[in-house]
């Protein structure tokens, strides 16, 4: 027996020294915060393309960023694709992610080039999606409750304990519905109007799209989430139908910086370049990803939501992305809305 | 040579990276010292000196200069610009490190500490000394963050706002509000290591001492919880018992009231911990619960005590280390558990989400995350004192080398209904939750279209046979392939340095021994996330560079998972009683063929506990991983997670249940490789077998 585990031993001993031999090829390394497939067929794309190996890791915006900022010192990945820009922004403001303007500028959107420009030219707008919210057809006729257009119809009695939304604390998501709120009805109103939907608040989740894969799955009836996120449900089979609230509303802008000490800088502005094409942009169709492109001529999904239709307010990302409106307008929900009683 | 990556011994021969040349000089120095007999004092002063200041050199120099030169300012005034730079260490400074850690053992053992055993000094020295490059390191580093304020200051005023919030110690609850997650987080984790123990021992009563006729179905039932990957039992319960869950609609439309969401908060979490932990106290208890030796129920019994008094009164009092150590790890792996509060935990904070949500949230508050961490590693702590303060100095030494023969008696008859009637239904709960598993992983859209397909098997696990050769072409087997290499490393290396610090602390005494467990024991204490985050903030930059490979996840396996080997080991070697060690000694056998001879052997319960154990959580982990994973070495839960995140639950679960199945596979063929522990007792029929 002994003979036996101490084989056992030895070998598992020598299969950790042979995991150890990394290869110091060329290649690309490319923290993704968007959804797995897509990040694949982002990566394989680009390998199709130039023949540059790509080293892909998807995680969540707020993971890859608290990577990033761990990995200052020594930095291993070299661009950073996708995801809600206000991590972007934060990681420009805290020198994370390097300057680089790209020759691709000028066939981008306007809010793409401003986001760029908000942050010092250290991160790019790649797709845009706006803040709505989803229901659940079948649970809603079963409660007889009315169909829901506007924000403030969510503040009706008859929604208690129906709508769900994530936790501003912990998601961006969240974060941007109440910079939002805020904007659309003034700092007051829109504080006065956290405090109203916190009534009918059935559960605050922590991650910003689990509100809508709740309601999808019946367990819960309004979602308040980004409305290709609802879309997605809907194309998937669920029953969810998509509102465009008729106050208008915030959106986000999905950013790609370049990591600052990026050790593959040529290939990691190569795929940046690549990223802003129309070609490139044009994969997300496959993949069911309804956001709004960047670049003017690329295609948009017909499912996605029709961004003319939708009044969009003219959202201050600059302002309500940094640190210190974020801190206040956070720690003023957490007083003044988070501690009332349901 | 690239000068960045050559060896030591080149480098100095041709002049460059001089300071490197004091450790090559320290290492020939013990040739001077062979002519020395072993009780020379001057023999074991030279060789503690030589180790002592090779080791210190070594970490020394690999800390002060970094890839930007010297890493501390006084040293740049000091010496001036080095203009020369070093990577991370390699296999020979580890080869090093190692060689002059063994140095200093030798000396201290000559000097005749311990015995003066060369084994046993080695391997403390060993222990400790991995314990704390991997665990007291990257830790401290961690809390550290926790005084530091915004402007990279450190501060107390800082520390004492995050510590004492509100939202960690409100206690709203008692009037109808919510309470803080420390106090959330306390109140589950004594549940959840009360309720797992309870069924634990049933489980382990029921299996080892009833005429229960399924025990062997059983057992391998216990076992399907710990091999199953995060988040599916959560989802399972969801399914079963959510707002559109089946039975909470089929209970909604027969007493004619509105289904609700009753799941999710304190319910639904405790009921998927306890699903998920009873398998681990049933795995401590059962070794306990064989190691009791008959010899003293049957001593009670021929003392005319009847079945429930010995029970009560002999079987029971001997089994509380068992107890006390399954509701450690109860206690420690609810507090610990980051994947059900995250799928059920509704409105119901608990700290080890919000240490995730201040870290990768959007407020990246580090500080906070090491303030909750450090609330967390208090309560652990408290706990682990609390168990050893139970148990106190009795002796519950029952396998002894004298003899030992006997038979369990049965479970007196009352309580014996009562635990199979508890087994059964657990084991029927199990069995519902996990054909909803399954079911989940072949239809269509769980939940929605319920369509037989096997698609997301496909998708998953395709393969081609081409003129190449095999090509492995579904989406999952990259992150397949490296779970299984990554989790057959980690595994004999997480048994093997549980069961030798078992040892040491069971069966040696020496100086801190105290600090030593303590420091043993920490890393389980510690939630995976902070871990993993301590572990990219330690080990992404010299002089230990092992972010971003495969290595840094078997070290994390290692460290996160050793603490159970440590106490299956230590509830085990509590039994085997020390005059066994003392005739091997006494007839001349050394520490080291005493351990592996005698010990070892007759440990086998817990080195297949230990190794069954470290494989499966290395499978499962997420917590930690989340962080360390990286585009080479993609694990497989963190793959799923992606997959739950983007809503493609068919994928996720079948994924979920081909690694239950592989698992399965795994438990089966390490018990027939490492066998069954050998204790000569009769049988009912009074002929020896072997067990």
């Amino acid at each position: 027996m002994l003979k036996r585990l101490f084989i056992v031993f030895a070998s598992s001993l020598i299969a950790l020294g042979a995991s150890i031999t990394a290869s110091q090829a060329d290649k690309l390394t490319l923290y993704c915060s968007a959804q797995e497939d897509w990040c694949q067929l982002l990566a394989r794309s680009f390998e199709d393309a130039t023949g540059i190996d790509v080293n892909m890791t998807r995680k969540s915006s707020g993971e890859t960023f608290a990577q990033i900022r761990a990995e200052s010192s020594n930095p291993k990945g070299d661009i950073w694709w996708g995801g809600t820009g206000d991590p972007h922004l934060q990681a420009a403001e805290e020198g994370l992610t390097m300057e680089y303007l790209s020759p691709m500028r000028d066939q981008l959107h306007d809010w793409a080039i401003s986001q760029a420009e908000s942050s010092g030219n250290r991160t790019i707008g790649i797709y845009s999606g706006a803040l709505g919210y989803g229901y659940n057809s079948d649970i809603l006729e079963a409660n007889n409750l009315p169909v829901p257009a506007c924000w403030k119809d969510l503040l009706k009695p008859e929604y208690k304990g129906h709508v769900q939304m994530a936790n501003p604390n912990s998601s961006g998501t969240a974060y941007t519905t109440l910079a939002s709120m805020v904007q659309i009805f003034g700092e007051d109103e829109g504080f006065e109007f956290m405090k109203g939907l916190h009534k009918n608040i059935n559960q605050y989740t922590k991650s910003g799209s689990a509100p809508i894969k709740a309601a999808g799955r019946g367990e819960n009836t309004i979602g308040i989430v980004f409305m290709h996120d609802a879309v997605k449900q809907a194309v998937s089979g669920f029953p969810i139908n998509v509102v465009a609230p008729c106050e208008g509303t915030g959106y986000e802008i999905g950013s790609m910086s370049i990591i600052d000490g990026a050790r593959n800088l040529d290939e990691a502005k190569m795929f940046y370049d690549w990223a802003l094409s129309s070609d490139a942009q044009n994969l997300a169709l496959q993949v069911n990803a309804f956001q709004v492109p960047s670049n003017r001529s690329s295609e948009t999904s017909p499912s996605a939501p029709d961004m003319s239709q939708i009044q969009l307010i003219d959202y201050d990302f600059r302002k309500y992305g940094s640190s210190a409106e974020r801190k206040r307008l956070l720690q003023k929900w957490d007083e003044e809305v988070s501690v009332l009683p349901q | 040579m690239d000068s960045d990556y050559a060896p030591a011994a080149f480098l100095l021969v041709q002049g460059e990276k001089l300071w490197l040349s004091p450790v090559l000089i320290l290492l020939a120095f013990p040739i001077t010292l062979i002519s020395l007999r072993k009780s020379d004092p001057l023999y074991a002063r030279g060789l503690i000196l030589i180790g002592g200041i090779g080791f210190f050199w070594l970490f020394a120099q690999g800390f002060a200069i970094g890839i930007r030169g010297y890493n501390f300012s006084w040293l740049e005034s000091l010496f001036g610009d080095l203009g020369d730079r070093q990577f991370g260490m390699g296999y020979g400074a580890m080869l090093c490190a190692v060689s002059f850690l063994f140095l200093f053992t030798q000396g201290i053992a000559a000097r005749g500490t311990v015995g003066g055993d060369i084994f046993v000094t080695g391997a403390i020295g060993g222990v400790i000394v991995i314990v704390l490059v991997f665990v007291g390191y990257p830790i401290a580093n961690m809390l550290f963050s926790a005084f530091i304020d915004d402007g990279g200051e450190y501060s107390i005023s800082v520390f004492s706002t995050k510590f004492f919030d509100d939202r960690l110690w409100g206690l709203a609850c008692l009037s109808g509000g919510r309470c803080g997650a420390a106090w959330n987080s306390l109140f589950l984790a004594i549940i959840v290591g009360f309720t797992t123990t309870m069924l634990g021992l049933a489980f382990a009563l029921v299996a080892t001492r009833s005429r229960f006729r399924y025990q062997r179905s059983l057992r391998a039932l216990t076992v399907l919880p710990i091999i199953t990957p995060p988040f599916v039992i959560g989802l399972a319960l969801i399914l079963l018992f959510g707002r559109s869950g089946s039975v909470t609609v089929f209970i909604a439309d027969l007493f004619g009231v509105q289904p609700t969401r009753w799941l999710y908060g304190l319910p639904g979490i405790m009921i998927a911990q306890t699903l998920a932990y009873t398998p681990i106290a049933f795995l401590v208890l059962i070794g306990v619960v064989e190691g009791v030796s008959p010899a003293m129920e049957e001593a009670a019994q021929t003392l005319r005590a009847n079945s429930s008094q010995t029970f009560q009164t002999v079987s029971l009092p001997l089994m509380r280390p068992g107890i006390a150590n399954a509701f450690l790890l109860g206690f420690i792996e609810s507090m610990a558990d980051f994947g059900n509060p995250l799928v059920l935990g509704g409105n119901f904070d608990v700290l080890s989400t919000e240490i995730f949500f201040a870290i990768v949230g959007a407020q990246y508050d580090q500080g906070r995350a090491a303030v909750l961490a450090i609330v967390l590693l208090c309560f652990t702590l408290s706990a682990f004192y609390a168990q050893r303060a139970w148990l106190g100095k009795k002796s519950y030494t029952t396998v002894t080398g004298k003899g030992d023969a006997g038979v369990h008696p049965h479970l007196p008859r009352g309580l014996s209904i009562v635990v199979i009637t508890i087994a059964v239904i657990w084991a029927l709960f199990t069995l519902v939750v996990y054909s909803m598993i399954v079911y989940g992983s072949v239809v269509e859209l769980w939940g929605v279209h319920n369509t037989l397909t096997f698609k997301h098997y496909i998708t998953a696990f395709s393969v081609r046979i081409e003129d190449s050769g095999i090509r492995w072409s579904g989406a999952a087997w990259d992150s397949f392939w490296t779970t299984i290499t990554i989790a057959g490393i980690a595994a004999p290396l997480t048994a093997a340095v549980g069961i030798v610090t078992a040892y040491l602390l069971t069966r040696k005494n020496f100086a801190g021994k105290q600090a030593f467990e303590f420091g043993t024991m920490l890393s389980f204490a510690i939630p995976g996330t902070v871990i993993g985050v301590s572990y990219i903030l330690a080990f992404n930059v010299p002089p230990i560079e092992i972010t971003g490979t495969g290595v840094i996840l078997v070290v994390s396996f290692i460290f996160r998972n050793m603490p159970v080997g440590v106490r299956a080991g230590i509830a085990s070697m509590t039994q085997l009683d020390k005059s066994l060690d003392e005739a091997s000694l006494t007839l001349g056998a050394n520490s080291w063929h005493t351990f592996r001879k005698v010990i070892l052997p007759l440990l086998k319960p817990a080195i297949l506990a230990a190794l069954i154990y470290s494989f499966v959580r290395a499978m499962t982990a997420i917590s930690a991983v989340i962080f360390l994973v990286s585009a080479e070495y993609d694990m497989a839960t963190s793959y799923i997670i992606g997959r739950v995140e983007n809503n493609d639950y068919g994928l996720a679960i079948a994924y979920s249940t081909t690694l239950i199945f592989v698992m399965l596979t795994v438990v089966g063929m390490l018990q027939l490789l490492v066998g069954r522990v050998q204790i000569g007792r009769r049988t009912l029929q009074g002929t020896e077998v072997r067990v």
